[in-house]
C-alpha cells in the first residue's frame, strides 16, 4: 500500500494531522480483498449494518421508554400509539434483534464452514465469540424491558441460574436483582446494561475489523491471496456487491417489520408482567432457544454436582468451546470444500443446532427429553471429538495452489 | 426458606415448562377485513364493534391504552367523539382544595376502565379478574381468529367426562376449557344502529375486528407505508444488482 498523495488542499491539511483519508483509502478504499468471495461473505457486514440500526432505534426509543415495574409495558404501548411514527422505530428494534441474529449465525456458520478460524486468525475468531457473548446478553436485558410475562419470567429464569454458584450463589443473585426478587431495581440496571453494552460491542467490533485487517478475509478455497493477482480493491467491488446484499436483506427484514411485526415475538408478552402468575410455557426468544435446550439437557445429578450447574456450565460452555475451537480443529486444510467427510459432518452439526433449537423451544416433556439431550451429547462430540480426530484422519483432496489457480480452472464456483 | 423457593421457582420453570398448557382445538382462520398486506379495518365493522364493546365487554373489561380521540381513525367525527367521551365518568384532581372530582370524559382521556382497580374487579367478577382488552388480540395466539373462537366457542353443557367448578362456563378454545366469564353474546345481545342483524356470529366478528384495531391502530399506516418501502427497495436492490454486475464484468 503506497501512501496517496492529496491534492485538494483542505484535505491534504486535515490528512497531515489526523490521517482519516489515508485510512480510509487503506482500509475501505484500496483495501485488499480476495477477489473470490461468495455471498456468504456479505453477512459480516450485514450484521454491522444491523448494529448501527439497533443502537440508532434504541437511542429513539430510550427517550420514550420509562424503566419502571409500573410503567414500562405501557410506556412501549404508548411509543407505538402516541409517539410519531413510534410503532416503526419499535417494530425496526424488535425485529432487528431476530435479523441480527440471523445475520450473525449466518456469519458464524460461514466461518465454521470455511474454517476461517485457523491461523493467522484465532484472536479475530475469539473476538468474534466474545462479541456472540455480548450480544446474547444485550439481547436478554433488552427482551426484558417491555415488561410482559416473558420478559419477567426469563429473567427470573435466567438470574436463578446464579444461584448454581457454590457458596455464593445466592448473594450474586440478590446483588444481580437489586433485592430478594426481580423487581423495579433489576429493571433498572438491565436498562442500563441494555444501554450499556452496544457500545461494547461496538469496540469489540472495531478490534474484530482490526485484527481482520491483519492477515486480510479468508475465502472459499481458504489459501491465503499470495499477491496482487489474488485480490481486488474492496472499492468498488465489495461495496457494491455490499450495498446489493443490503438491499436483499432490508427487503426481508422490513417485510418482518411492515407485515409480521409480531412473527417472532412470544404473544405472552403482551401480557403484562405478573410476578404471581407463571406462564405454562417459559421460552426465550428463538436464537437463544439452543443453549436453552443444552441448558434442560442436564436432568440428573453427576457425583456430587447437581444437574442445574451441570446445565448452566453446559449453556456457557457451549458458546466457550468456540473459543478453543481453533486448537480444536486439527486439520491443516481450511475450507470443507477440501475435506468431503468434514463437509458432511458440519451440515450433520448444523442439523443438530436446528434439533436444539427445536428443543428449546418445546416443553421439556416426552421425547423432547431425550432428543434434547442426545442433540446435546453430539453438540460437544463435534467439538470435543470429532473435529479433532477428523483432522488427524481425514484425507484431504488436493487444495489449488492460489485463489488465482483456482479461478483460471473454474474450481472457485465448486 | 427463600432460596428453597426460588430453587423450586427455576425447578419449576426449567422442568416442568409447559407441562401444564392445555391446548385448545385448531382454530378456524376467519376472513377478516384486515388480512394481508393489503388489508384495512372494515369501517362499519369497527362501528358496531365499538358498540358491542361498549355495551357488553366494558362493563367488565377495561380498554385503558386507548383514547377516546383514537376513534377518530375509526371514522368518528370530533362531536360524535366528544358525545362517545361524555357519556363516561373520569376522576380528576386534585383540585384547587385538594379534592379528587369527577367529570365527564374528554376526548383526550383513555377509555374508562370499570373498576377502580384490581381488587375491585375480582370483588365483583367472583374473584377473576377480566383483563384489558387493549392489546388483547397481541396477547393471544391466534390473535383475531382465537377472540373469535371464544366468543362463539361456549357449550351449554359441558362434556360428560368435564368437571366444571361452580360458577365457571365451558368454553372449547379456552386453554384448560373452563372460564370465568359468561357466555358475553347473545342473539340480539345489542341493537345495531345500521340495522345489522346482530347474531352471535355478527357481534363476535365486530367486536373481534374492533379488538384488533385497539391493538394494533397503526395497522393501515404502517402496511401502506409498508407497500411504499418494498416497491422503493425492489426497485433500488434491481439496480444495484444491475450495478454489481456490471461493475464485477471486467473481472471475468
Amino acid at each position: 500500500m503506497t501512501t496517496p498523495t492529496w491534492t485538494n488542499p483542505i484535505v491534504k491539511w486535515i490528512d497531515y494531522r489526523l490521517p482519516i483519508f489515508t485510512f480510509t483509502q487503506h482500509h475501505l478504499v484500496e483495501y485488499p480483498t480476495p477477489k473470490n468471495l461468495n455471498y456468504w461473505w456479505n453477512f459480516g457486514s450485514l450484521a454491522g449494518i444491523m448494529l448501527v440500526i439497533m443502537v440508532a432505534t434504541g437511542i429513539f426509543l430510550a427517550m420514550s421508554y420509562t424503566p419502571h415495574v409500573d410503567h414500562a409495558f405501557d410506556s412501549v404501548e404508548r411509543i407505538m400509539r402516541d409517539v410519531n411514527y413510534g410503532w416503526l422505530l419499535r417494530y425496526l428494534h424488535m425485529n432487528g434483534g431476530s435479523i441480527f441474529f440471523i445475520a450473525v449465525y449466518v456469519h458464524v456458520f460461514r466461518g465454521l464452514y470455511y474454517g476461517s478460524y485457523k491461523a493467522p486468525r484465532e484472536i479475530l475468531w475469539m473476538i468474534g465469540v466474545l462479541i456472540l457473548f455480548a450480544m446474547m446478553a444485550t439481547a436478554f436485558t433488552g427482551y426484558v424491558l417491555p415488561w410482559g410475562q416473558m420478559s419477567f419470567w426469563a429473567a427470573t429464569v435466567i438470574t436463578n441460574l446464579f444461584t448454581a454458584v457454590p457458596l455464593v450463589g445466592e448473594a450474586i443473585v440478590n446483588w444481580l436483582w437489586g433485592g430478594f426478587a426481580v423487581g423495579n431495581p433489576t429493571l433498572n440496571r438491565f436498562f442500563s446494561f441494555h444501554y450499556l453494552l452496544p457500545f461494547i460491542i461496538f469496540a469489540l467490533v472495531f478490534v474484530h475489523l482490526w485484527a481482520l485487517h491483519v492477515h486480510k478475509s479468508n475465502n472459499p478455497i481458504g489459501v491465503d491471496m499470495q499477491g496482487p493477482q489474488d485480490s481486488i480493491p474492496f472499492h468498488p467491488y465489495y461495496t457494491i456487491k455490499d450495498a446489493f446484499g443490503l438491499g436483499v436483506l432490508l427487503l426481508v427484514y422490513l417485510s418482518f417489520v411492515f407485515f409480521a411485526p409480531n412473527f417472532f415475538l412470544e404473544p405472552d408478552n403482551y401480557i403484562e408482567a405478573n410476578p404471581l402468575q407463571t406462564p405454562p410455557h417459559i421460552v426465550p426468544e428463538w436464537y437463544l432457544m439452543p443453549f436453552y435446550a443444552i441448558l434442560r439437557a442436564f436432568t440428573a445429578d453427576f457425583l456430587w454436582i447437581p444437574a442445574k450447574v451441570l446445565g448452566v456450565i453446559g449453556m456457557f460452555a457451549s458458546v466457550g468451546v468456540l473459543f478453543i475451537l481453533p486448537w480444536l480443529d486439527t486439520s491443516k486444510v481450511r475450507s470443507a470444500r477440501f475435506r468431503p467427510i468434514f463437509k458432511q459432518v458440519f451440515w450433520l452439526f448444523f442439523a443438530d443446532c436446528l434439533v436444539l433449537g427445536y428443543v428449546g423451544a418445546n416443553p421439556p416433556e416426552g421425547y423432547f427429553i431425550p432428543l434434547g439431550q442426545l442433540a446435546t451429547a453430539y453438540y460437544f462430540l463435534h467439538f470435543l471429538v470429532v473435529m479433532p480426530v477428523l483432522g488427524i484422519m481425514e484425507k484431504p483432496r488436493p487444495v489449488p495452489d492460489s485463489i488465482s489457480a483456482a479461478v483460471i480452472s473454474g474450481k472457485e464456483d465448486t | 426458606m427463600r432460596g428453597s423457593i426460588l430453587g423450586a421457582a427455576v425447578a419449576l420453570a426449567l422442568a416442568t415448562g409447559a407441562a401444564s398448557a392445555a391446548e385448545g382445538p385448531k382454530l378456524v382462520a376467519q376472513d377478516w377485513s384486515f388480512d394481508g398486506i393489503f388489508g384495512t379495518y372494515d369501517r362499519a365493522a369497527l362501528r358496531r364493534g365499538l358498540q358491542v364493546h361498549q355495551e357488553v365487554c366494558a362493563s367488565c373489561h377495561g380498554l385503558k391504552l386507548v383514547a377516546y380521540r383514537n376513534l377518530g381513525a375509526v371514522g368518528f367525527s370530533a362531536d360524535e367523539i366528544k358525545a362517545i367521551a361524555a357519556e363516561f365518568e373520569v376522576t380528576d384532581g386534585p383540585n384547587n382544595d385538594g379534592d379528587m372530582f369527577t367529570r365527564p370524559a374528554r376526548p383526550a382521556d383513555r377509555f374508562a376502565s370499570p373498576f377502580a382497580n384490581a381488587q375491585a374487579a375480582r370483588a365483583a367478577n367472583n374473584g377473576a379478574l377480566p383483563p384489558d382488552l387493549s392489546v388483547i388480540t397481541k396477547a393471544r395466539k391466534g390473535g383475531g381468529d382465537y377472540i373469535y373462537a371464544l366468543m362463539s366457542g361456549y357449550l351449554e353443557e359441558p362434556p360428560a367426562d368435564f368437571e366444571l367448578a361452580d360458577g365457571m362456563y365451558y368454553n372449547k378454545v379456552f386453554p384448560g376449557h373452563q372460564i370465568a366469564m359468561s357466555p358475553p353474546l347473545g342473539d340480539d345481545a345489542v341493537e345495531y344502529t345500521d340495522g345489522t342483524q346482530a347474531t352471535t356470529a355478527q357481534m363476535a366478528k365486530d367486536v373481534t375486528t374492533f379488538l384488533v384495531w385497539a391493538a394494533e391502530p397503526e395497522m393501515e399506516e404502517r402496511k401502506r407505508l409498508g407497500i411504499k418501502v418494498m416497491l422503493f427497495l425492489l426497485v433500488l436492490t434491481g439496480l444495484l444488482y444491475a450495478l454489481k454486475r456490471k461493475i464485477w464484468s471486467d473481472l471475468h
